[in-house]
């Protein structure tokens, strides 16, 4: 992925084409309407309740327990993730580790392990994991791929130079590290940061599984008891707040600074960090890692399979559901990253408030359950188009107002690092806004949206909730099926569900894996 | 192999896809069909609906869920819903239907096949099979002389830290409501106190099995079949366990009863009563003796797998179930901090 990598964000208007297109804008804000909807439909939701009932369900102790938790775990998770990925990626890229290639799609490899089968996994390991300190460690082990790849892809990036001087002014190893590499690999770990906790706000299969209560988990437990309409949607409201904080801590903490090559010519390749007496040792690291992440719940799903008498019944639906998956996953990936363009062209090369609002707007659905997402499509498509409730039409638009974020961070990464000359060239010359868009810019930001569909894949693959309320009757997918037989006690039935999803979803992390190894 | 060629073949698996995807969104055929709204188990509603459809030549689609994911998206859907049939594992849900006022009154030759305590007295709705409340124990840590008369006493506090239950599930839930109905207000609101005092609360029966099973707790609150399936299917998880039943009219024995109801918006009305008919009849019932499932068929004459307590000793508490209160078991779990 070079999706999160976004080294410079660029001055202002660095494409310097004059005003933005009104045609882009308009498209943008289609989307950015789209990707809208659950929030709209939420804050719409929430000023109707009652002030009285509005302040009793705020202010009840739990809520303030809610608050606690979901920050707390927002926060452990982002600092673990990024301890994580620093070493690992440091460890593939810089250093002369035995088995860097294999290492690296295995650090990668954890994106397709979905958060509810990994829980799920580790719960049936050891009872040790549920509660804060558990559920920190599950869930930063399903999601830190996020913070990991762009790190890699950043690191790959750095021009020598800059050590080399450190070094040259007397510091040590482990100083260079942390006042030359480390601030330079700011945006790629704010970027990755930021999807890792906006998917903390809105985990649930994991959480509940681990017994770890969020604002997500108690929205879920409300729609699996007696739903309470204004309380939900209060709490999702309170989501809504701490994304949109995030969103802002983000931007401000990212800057305007740069940290890319400014001259011409190409940078030196560079030097790997000999380990030394410690090269062996250091094969921990990423061995605990990739064992913690894919060892675990590996081997729990073999344990089911070989332990479970109901091993090997329903496998004659386990390829029909494998094909639906597949259809739904591609397509919506092939959707996301047509969308993620004009939102990415818009955020890079013609930057300014408005843009910013469409870009970060497709974000906001990402910190929202899946079940708040779900509810409010069901609400509006029976309200404006009743034929299409329930039909594939409505399930992609929801996956793509859940994922499109995942497009959008990895093609305007690549479009970042491509310089807008070639872009002015072609205009020069008579092309087209179109026309350049499709011959000059969809060539270069290639890996971008190879890394952007592949990201959209796996989460399509793996998505439980929306699937559940709008798929159209009859349609199961991998994930349902699971959740379905793994809640009957059918362990061993439903394991071969989640290792095909796991597989289906290895050559999209294999895709992630080369995207990121791309020195840039 | 370079990135690009890569990209190049995600690209074309991704048209496949989206080849395939367009194929399997047209309707196979024409045929009659009913859109089941499934909280049962799906692989019983998956052995039980084919027989249905041999029968009738009505295709059954069912969209599976649980109780009130599926009750609380018929609220959402309203008129607009395209369910025909809402099927349940506990009442509760089918009242917050009911309530609602989605449902259409059922067949009176339905509501015959059925003893009138297992249904409301409304109609909307039928029992079509059910599940009893046991106490789970180990036994190496526990002997049957030393478990309580009653699962009220599990409130007591010589039982801290030695019961187990899963509060945020449908089936604990009901079972909360029947006390709530049969010994009043105060007296559950005293129970759930101590009970939340005393419990190690845990995500989903089969966990509570796990857990008591594993000696991490005595004792555990969770329906039969739980158990008995587990047995069935490697006993991995009940092997150090044992079944205890409350009886003589306890709260503790409460049985819960799974609804069937065809909804007022369903333009194939017709149909869904047949379906629901056939839930109910001798086919239907001996259908379900005979699944996996393990769950007591309710018509009072089909019987179960012998290994099972038959449903004759279970000395059931009469429970109205359309005054299972829903809402306030809720409100009063909250209450108590259980949710």
């Amino acid at each position: 992925m070079a999706a999160v990598l976004a080294p410079p964000r660029p001055v202002r208007r660095v494409g310097g084409t004059g005003g933005t297109p009104v045609a882009l804008l308009l498209l943008g804000t289609v989307i950015a309407v789209l990707a809208l909807v659950p929030l709209l439909h939420v804050v719409q939701y929430a000023v109707t309740v009652d002030p009285a009932v509005a302040r009793e369900q705020l202010f009840r102790p739990r809520m303030a327990m809610l608050l606690r938790n979901t920050i707390g775990l927002t926060m452990a998770s982002v600092a673990l993730g990024i301890v994580i990925s620093v070493a690992c990626a440091w460890l593939v890229v810089r250093t002369d580790l035995p088995g860097r290639k294999l290492w690296h799609v295995l650090l990668t490899a954890p994106l397709a392990v979905p958060a509810f089968v990994n829980g799920v996994g580790w719960i049936s390991v050891t009872r040790a994991v549920e509660g804060f300190a558990g559920a920190t460690l599950v869930v930063t082990l399903s999601y830190f791929p996020f913070i990991y790849l762009p790190v890699c892809a950043a690191l790959r990036g750095l021009d020598p130079v800059h050590e080399e001087i450190a070094a040259t002014a007397g510091l040590g190893r482990v100083q260079t590290f942390t006042r030359v590499v480390l601030p330079q690999l700011r945006p790629a770990i704010l970027g990755g940061s930021l999807l890792v906790a906006l998917h903390m706000f809105s985990e649930f299969g994991a959480l509940k599984t681990l017994r770890f209560p969020t604002f997500t988990t108690a929205i879920y437990d409300q729609f699996n008891s007696t739903f309470n309409g204004p309380a939900a949607h209060l709490s999702a409201s309170v989501l809504v707040l701490l994304c949109l904080a995030v969103l802002m801590l983000e931007l401000r903490l990212r800057g305007r600074r740069r940290y890319a090559r400014t001259s011409s010519g190409t940078p030196r390749g560079q030097r790997r960090s000999q380990l030394g007496r410690l090269r062996l040792p250091a094969l921990l690291v990423p061995g605990t890692v990739v064992a913690l992440a894919l060892g675990v719940p590996g081997w729990s799903l073999v344990r089911w399979m070989v332990v479970g008498s109901s091993t090997g019944t329903g496998l004659d639906g386990l390829l029909p559901t494998a094909v639906t998956t597949v259809a739904y996953a591609g397509l919506g990936a092939l959707v996301a990253v047509m969308l993620a363009l004009p939102v990415a062209v818009l955020a890079v090369r013609h930057a300014s408030l408005s843009s910013t609002v469409v870009e970060r707007s497709t974000y906001t659905a990402n910190a929202l359950p899946g079940i708040v997402i779900a509810l409010a499509l069901v609400t509006v498509t029976l309200a404006l188009a009743p034929g299409l409730y329930q039909t594939a039409i409505v399930l992609v638009a929801a996956y793509l107002i859940m994922f499109l974020s995942r497009a959008v961070v990895s093609v305007r990464a690549s479009l970042e690092q491509a310089p807008p000359v070639l872009e002015q060239v072609a205009k020069s010359l008579g092309s087209g806004n179109l026309a350049t868009t499709l011959r000059v810019t969809v060539p270069i930001v290639l890996p971008g949206i190879g890394a952007g569909a592949a990201l959209v894949f796996i989460a399509i693959c793996t998505e439980l909730t929306a699937t559940l309320l709008l798929a159209p009757t009859g349609t199961e997918t991998l994930a349902t099926e699971f959740w379905a037989l793994s809640g009957g006690l059918e362990y061993g039935a439903a394991a071969p569900f989640a290792l095909l999803m796991v597989l289906l979803s290895m050559p999209a992390v294999y895709l992630l894996s080369r995207s990121s190894g791309r020195t840039t | 192999m370079n990135t690009r060629l890569l990209t190049a073949l995600a690209a074309s698996i991704l048209a496949a896809g989206t080849l395939a995807a367009c194929g399997s969104g047209s309707d196979e055929e024409d045929g009659p069909f009913i859109t089941v709204y499934n909280a049962q188990h799906k692989p019983l509603l998956e052995e039980m609906a084919p027989i249905f459809e041999e029968e009738t030549g009505i295709e059954v689609r069912l969209r599976n869920g649980k109780d009130f994911e599926l009750g609380n998206q018929l609220v959402a859907e309203g008129e607009g819903s395209p369910a025909d049939v809402f099927l349940t594992e506990n009442s509760p849900a089918m009242s917050l239907v009911e309530q609602e006022g989605l449902f259409a009154p059922l067949d009176e030759e339905t509501l015959a096949l059925i003893p009138e305590q297992n249904r409301p007295a409304s109609g909307m709705w039928t029992g079509w099979a059910a599940r009893s409340t046991v106490l789970m124990y180990n036994t190496e840590d526990i002997t049957p002389e030393e478990l309580p008369t009653s699962i009220l006493e599990l409130a007591e506090p010589q039982w801290k830290g030695r019961v187990s239950f899963s509060p945020t599930g449908a089936d604990f839930q009901a079972i909360v409501s029947a006390v709530l109905q049969l010994e009043g207000e105060d007296a559950t609101r005293a129970w759930l106190e101590g009970l939340a005092e005393n419990g190690e609360v845990y995500e989903g029966n089969n966990i509570v099995m796990q857990s008591v099973n594993d000696g991490e707790v005595e004792t555990g609150i969770a329906y039969h079949y739980y158990w008995y399936r587990d047995q069935k299917e490697s006993g991995e998880n009940s092997d150090s366990t044992e079944l205890y039943f409350f009886g003589a009219q306890d709260p503790g024995a409460f049985v819960s009863i799974s609804g069937a109801g065809v909804l007022k918006s369903s333009d194939k009305r017709e149909d869904a009563q047949k379906f629901v008919r056939f839930l109910a009849d001798k086919t239907g019932q001996q259908a379900l003796a005979d699944s996996y499932a393990l769950e007591y068929p309710l018509d009072g004459e089909t019987p179960l797998d012998p290994a099972v307590k038959p449903f004759s000793e279970l000395q059931p508490p009469t429970v109205d179930v359309t005054e299972l209160n829903g809402p306030l078991v809720i409100e009063m779990m909250q209450d108590v901090g259980l949710l």
